[in-house]
């Protein structure tokens, strides 16, 4: 455990080794985001009250979960960085949060696009869609401070601290739905209970959100890697590595 | 660890538990104003300002809702089992809407003490299935969970 940890700390080792996962996590994702979409879309029984338009769940939930566990690693990286002060964990923070607000404004249009219908409003200010909203802010607060600082050691530690601040909202969008009167409907699926959803319905969206994780997985390693390659351009291992693919 | 990796480490830590004790504070404090909109006990009793436009969410009652045939007005009866309160709408229901639905409305309560809607939105439930297994379980007169099936279902979520 520990090794592998001291090993994140070298740059080099983790574009050799995240290179060798990229294709798998690549290859999955796309097969994974292909059946669960025609299932879900053309397979899955229709909802009794909602009809067809209940099917823009398997997008809509996917994306804010990843929206929320993605704002999670960066706040634990960002912790990591701060305290370990690693490189690779300040490259991370910079690389997931395009991504990370990406999936939470798909979350909030699909969210809209589900709610006009459904509800009769396309937006309606409950402690759910706020605390999103919030989300999706804080993403954008993280990236203007990277684009704002110029200097990376210091971009990375004041986007961490908005990280871990902006980490309160986490419980916040979970809970939003238990503890105030919202329009937002309670979570289908719990830990602890059996999801108030029949097998047929609830399948195709397992096998989404394990895709949304490789596809987010793919993206984040290839713009990780990028960053690696930008910051380390000085290094004896770049440079070769660019010649060596003849860019020289 | 050394020494200055733990100050940093203590230092993280109390930024983040500190940071959450003052939001979980605020929060806790403005309960009552984040809440999207009062239940119909709390408007009969009072809880709710009187004349401002509020939200009231409950349930329709069942057999309550009075279509008039030359407009779009529309009556029916908000509950939440243990307070009702009748409500005046105009206007478009969203597809949702129907007796034992979760709806939320929008307006204010009027000198005779119905609620003037101006807006109402359709609630959804966390529950979902295909329309066969909704046929079998109305024939059955079970709910979902297999209980038997109440006027209203217990298990209300508006």
């Amino acid at each position: 455990m520990w090794t592998f940890f001291h090993k994140l700390g070298s740059p080099k080792w983790f574009y050799d080794i995240s290179g060798k996962w990229l294709p798998w996590f690549a290859v999955i994702s796309a097969l994974l985001l292909v059946l669960g979409s025609i299932w879900g879309l053309a397979f899955a029984p229709a909802d009794y009250q909602q009809g067809n338009s209940f099917r823009i769940i398997y997008i809509h939930v996917p994306s804010a979960i990843l929206a929320q566990s993605c704002f999670m690693m960066m706040a634990i990286a960002g912790a990591t960085g701060l305290i370990w002060k690693m490189k690779l964990a300040d490259m991370f923070v910079k690389a997931a949060a395009p991504v990370g607000a990406s999936f939470t404004f798909m979350a909030l249009l699909t969210g809209a696009v589900w709610g006009k219908p459904t509800w009769g409003t396309w937006w309606v200010w409950d402690a759910r869609l706020t605390s999103m909203l919030i989300l999706l802010f804080l993403y954008f607060g993280i990236m203007a401070l990277q684009s704002a600082i110029e200097d990376a050691a210091t971009a990375a530690k004041a986007s961490a601290v908005l990280a871990l601040v902006g980490m309160v909202n986490i419980p916040i969008i979970k809970y939003s739905v238990e503890w105030w009167n919202t329009l937002h409907q309670p979570a289908t699926f719990t830990l602890t209970e059996k999801p108030a959803m029949p097998a047929e319905m609830w399948i195709p969206l397992l096998v989404m959100v394990i895709g949304f994780y490789c596809f987010f997985t793919t993206v984040i390693l290839l713009r990780t890697r990028n960053e690696i390659l930008v910051r380390e351009r000085r290094t004896n291992w770049v440079k070769k590595l660019v010649t060596k693919r003849g860019a020289l | 660890m050394n020494p200055k990796r733990k100050q940093r480490l203590i230092l993280v830590l109390f930024l983040v538990f500190g940071f959450a004790s003052v939001v979980g504070l605020v929060l806790f404090a403005l309960q009552e104003n984040i809440n999207l909109f009062y239940n119909p006990t709390q408007i009969a009793e009072g809880e709710a300002p009187e004349g401002a436009r509020i939200r009231a969410g409950g349930m329709v009652v069942e057999g309550s809702i009075k279509r008039d045939d030359s407009s779009l007005l529309v009556n029916f009866e908000l509950t939440d089992f243990n307070a009702s309160i009748p409500v005046e709408y105009t206007g478009i229901l969203p597809d949702l809407f129907r007796e034992g639905q979760g709806i939320v409305a929008m307006g204010s309560v009027d000198a005779s003490g119905v609620f003037q809607a101006d807006e109402v939105l359709a609630k959804h439930d966390e529950n979902y299935m295909p329309p066969e297994v909704q046929d079998a379980l109305e024939k059955s007169g079970k709910t979902a969970d297999g209980k038997d099936a109440l006027p209203y279902s217990e298990k209300h979520t508006y």
